[in-house]
């Protein structure tokens, strides 16, 4: 089937099987920043845009991209660089798998304006497992990297 | 004590954060072949069952299957998965495919297809008929059980280990210092107990991941997201029968692996594959088969006996532990010294201390290495029951430890008798600060205001529980690591490791370390690991050894390379090489003007004169393995009618040496600290009755969130190890082993309840609770 979607401002036409996810779809046409950690749309690794809006495109079936507006970290090297700026400053970096869907989804919160406190901002990012740093040092590095372009 | 450095223990940003968050291919599947055929492996749905036919015909003529392999198709070379060093102290009792299916997720075959959707359907094509066996769940009842797990007679032990398979034993150890009987029984006090740990999983979140292919000079060449590339290509080599000269290992980035990496899963079926067929393959294992069918940290019971004086002074402890290794002994013996060997010297004043038992088999996933390596496990049953102790002495729990634990300067005989599989070393605590851990800690966490407990509305109290422990730093005389530092024309270096960088930051502080000895910024050191054809050896990224090992091989290394730039510049400046001054970038002649820049040096040997390549070498083994102390203080909110509790602050006060790289070292404990509050809180394992595991995703296994604690304090003591690369030790692993012990403390306190079986869950809470009033 061929689905039209824009990926990362690029129109593209991508062909895919009826039951084939987004995540799996992605890789294959090489957007490799989208990985795959669990088979029960636990985790966030997998995370992209759809729209402006984070979801996990493991569960997101590639057919129903059609019409839709599709980012991945490569889309928004910018902010990546910036947040991961931050992530070195308050050592939040280890194995880093987790890292460009954490990015997309701060980058979406950072769009919709809202204004987040420590609490939310955990709420926020609950649908993001991380198995290395125990959260903390993340949420400082991202605290920042929100202030910071505030101003 | 400290000492003022340039490039370690200072604030430096992972050399590699950028681009992982950038998303740049990095990981083993990124690097994948693109038309490399998908392999997919039929698991056994029994836990004990032997194979008595298999027809896979059909899967063979489904289009676009490329092979199926089923025991038949391997020579039986026992091997162990372990990734250790040779020869292994873990049981070769494993074949690549066998006839005997032990757990449910066992491999029975393996079907490699054009693409995902044509594997699966032919394992689904693959008639495989099983006599079912009685399997062994209970570890309690394996040993000398009527099934035996092993009854094949081409297994064997590489030494002795007390391997017995006929009884179900993997392997036994047994050790004493002093008549541990007699003391207990001359002890004005003696606390006895039993305490239960689960079979934590890893949960890293990048699975099992590997890709194959022949190169051009028809060589197999494997990525994989390993943490022990020079021990897979030598477990490849022997299994296999392939020349070890014939393989390459590539070890890309890594998504975490916390033990569970170090052992082979895929490496030998991807392999296998594509050494028969000759096309590139890769097997990326499903979150389901990481959790059923990789490897889980030894369950163990403990049963503990611990005497004191009327005074509090502990006089004897006794241990005796039964550890489940699972259906194959990966790890089997030196998890469970590790139990004994870094627990128990924490009190080291004692007159007698024993460590004994077994570590059996059952039909169950193989256990395997995992961070904290049995000493978590030990750490919870011991510091529970010096709590317990404290409680019947009448005394403050940290006031009874203070009086009893290991101090600077001072040794344990448990050092030289026990070591990982082997006698161990002796060696003196010179750089031991548990006893400021200890005060700092308690400052942290208001423990005078705040212990034992407080109420803080009619059905809420919050409390206070501590832990103290001890890891090592490497294993002496056996795991070696090297590196090689290059020079490069315009004066910059490559290092090239065989350290393995699985994202606890090793590539950075071993390029930290360089630079301090090379005097340039980290920028000017660019790190390559590992691949087993242009990296020097290493073990690999286990034992807590990276820091401490490889890093003073790199620090040996850059020593070797400094002496070289010097001699060449005293070379090109004409001088003697006593009358040089070297900064890092320039050398100057003492007391004259004549100087000349590295990057002109290096251009000059290069391109002009003298011409050469600078290669420098380094390779260290530890003649000791000087331990990382840290104590660990919890805050938990518990509600009494509910037993529910919320963690409200981790408090860790850290002696790991000189803190190479300040923040990774903080996240090295953090995340320790967060993956033990997993296993003490929120990680439960349950098997269905026909030995199924039912936590096999991560909707049912629980790992912890964003949401799972408020509060994380970490703190380090200013600490130099002599021994260690600019004073450091190790850090990987120290975080993880407080948090069972200090939050079954905190809900004691809180509850006046005990939870001996780990996780502690609030059920267990409630449940006793409601006991108690009855
Ligand atoms: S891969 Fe885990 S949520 Fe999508
Ligand atoms: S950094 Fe490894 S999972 Fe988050």
């Amino acid at each position: 089937m061929k689905v039209n979607a824009t990926i990362n401002g690029m129109k593209r036409v991508l062909d895919v099987q009826p039951d084939e996810y987004l995540v799996d779809t992605l890789r294959r046409y090489n957007y490799l920043s989208v990985r795959r950690g669990c088979d029960t749309t636990s985790c966030g690794v997998c995370t992209i845009l759809v729209d402006d809006q984070p979801v996990p495109s493991c569960a997101y079936l590639s057919v129903r991209a059609d019409g839709k507006t599709i980012t991945t970290v490569e889309g928004i090297p910018k902010h990546a660089e910036k947040l991961s700026e931050h992530f070195g400053e308050t050592g939040a970096d280890q194995c880093g798998f987790c890292n460009s869907g954490i990015a997309l989804s701060v980058y979406a919160l950072q769009k919709s304006g809202k204004g987040i406190t420590d609490e939310t901002l955990r709420h926020y990012l609950v649908g993001h497992l991380c198995r290395c740093t125990g959260y903390q040092a993340q949420h400082q590095a991202i605290k920042k990297y929100l202030g910071d372009s505030d101003e | 004590m400290s000492k003022s450095f340039k490039a370690v223990n200072v604030k430096t940003p992972s050399i590699d954060g950028k681009g992982i968050m950038m998303g740049r291919p990095a990981f083993t599947d990124d690097l994948a072949l693109k038309d490399s055929l998908i392999i997919k492996v039929l698991r056994s749905p029994h836990a004990f069952a032997k194979i008595v036919s298999i027809d896979t015909k059909k899967a063979e003529e489904l289009a676009g299957v490329e092979i199926v392999l089923t025991h038949k198709d391997f020579k039986r070379n026992a091997y162990t998965r372990a990734g250790q060093g040779y020869p292994e102290p873990s049981p070769h009792d494993k074949f690549p495919l066998d006839e005997y299916v032990r757990y449910v997720g066992d491999e029975v075959a393996a079907v490699a297809a054009v693409d995902e959707a044509t594997a699966l359907e032919a394992l689904s094509l693959i008639e495989v008929e099983y006599e079912k066996l009685t399997p062994v769940l209970d570890f309690e009842q394996a040993k000398g059980h009527e099934s035996i797990i092993h009854p094949e007679e081409d297994i064997y032990e590489m030494f002795p280990i007390g391997f017995d398979p006929k009884k179900n034993v993997a392997a036994a150890y047994s050790m004493e210092v002093g008549d541990v009987e007699r003391t207990l029984k001359e002890s004005d006090v003696v606390v006895e107990e039993s305490f239960y740990t689960q079979a934590q999983a890893h949960v890293m979140l990048e699975p099992h991941t590997v890709n194959a292919h022949i190169d051009y000079q028809d060589r197999l060449v494997l990525y994989s997201a390993t943490q022990t590339p020079f021990h897979v290509r030598r477990i490849l080599s022997q299994t296999l029968e392939i020349p070890l000269s014939k393989i390459r290992v590539i070890k890309p980035r890594v998504g975490g692996g916390f033990g569970g990496k170090q052992a082979i899963h895929g490496e030998m079926l991807a392999a296998a594959i594509t050494k028969r067929t000759g096309k590139p393959s890769k097997l990326t294992y499903t979150r389901k088969e990481v959790f059923e069918s990789s490897c889980t940290r030894h369950p163990m019971r403990l049963d503990m006996k611990i005497g004191a004086t009327k005074d509090g002074k502990i006089t004897g402890i006794d241990c005796y532990g039964l550890s489940d290794t699972g259906a194959y002994g990966e790890h089997a013996l030196t998890v469970f010294m590790v139990t004994g060997s870094k627990v128990l010297p924490l009190y080291n004043k004692v007159d007698s201390v024993r460590f004994h038992g077994d570590v059996v088999y059952t039909n169950t996933v193989s256990s395997g290495a995992f961070r904290g390596y049995g000493a978590i496990q030990g750490n919870y049953a011991l510091e529970s029951i010096v709590d317990m102790l404290a409680e019947k002495l009448g005394m403050d729990p940290m006031e009874l430890r203070q009086k009893n634990m290991i101090l600077e300067n001072e040794t344990s005989p448990i050092f030289e008798i026990m070591g990982e599989g082997t006698e161990g070393t002796a060696m003196n605590m010179d750089s031991c600060k548990l006893d400021y851990c200890v005060k700092r800690g308690m400052e942290l966490i208001d423990y005078k205001n705040k212990y034992p407990k407080r109420k803080v509305s009619d059905h809420k109290v919050r409390s206070i529980g501590g832990a103290i422990a001890m890891q090592g730093s490497g294993i002496p005389y056996i795991d070696m690591g090297a590196a090689i530092l290059k020079l490069n024309d315009d004066g910059f270096y490559n290092l090239m490791v065989g350290a393995t960088e699985i994202g606890q930051g090793s590539d950075t502080i071993l390029a930290q370390i360089a630079a301090e000895q090379l005097g340039v910024d980290v920028s000017k050191v660019i790190v390559y690991s590992s691949d087993t054809d242009l990296t020097p050896f290493d073990p690999g990224a286990y034992a807590s050894s990276t820091t401490y090992v490889s890093g003073n091989a790199v620090l040996k290394a850059a020593k070797e390379m400094r002496s070289m730039v010097i001699a060449e510049a005293a070379r090109s400046l004409e001088v003697d090489i006593e009358r040089i001054e070297f900064d890092g970038e320039v050398f100057r002649v003492k007391g004259e003007d004549d100087k000349i820049t590295l990057s002109d040096l290096s251009n000059r040997l290069y391109y002009n004169e003298d011409q050469k390549q600078l290669v420098a070498t380094g390779s260290y083994y530890g003649t000791k393995s000087p331990p990382p102390f840290m104590a660990g203080f919890v805050e938990v909110e518990v509600d009494l009618e509910t037993g529910e509790y919320d963690v409200l602050d981790y408090v860790s006060v850290v002696d790991c040496g000189t803190t190479i790289n300040p923040e990774l070292a903080r996240g090295q404990v953090e995340g320790g600290i967060v993956q033990g509050l997993g296993m003490a809180v929120t990680e439960d394992v349950h098997y269905a009755k026909n030995g199924k595991l039912i936590t096999s995703d991560m909707l049912n296994y629980k790992i912890p969130t964003n949401l799972t604690l408020k509060k994380l304090t970490t703190e380090f003591a200013d600490s130099y190890e002599e021994s260690g690369p600019y004073g450091a030790k190790s850090v990987g692993e120290i975080g993880i082993d407080t948090p069972p012990a200090a939050i079954a403390n905190a809900i004691y306190n809180a509850t006046g309840v005990r939870i001996k079986t780990l996780p502690v869950t609030s059920e267990k809470i409630l449940k006793r609770l409601k006991d108690k009033e009855i």
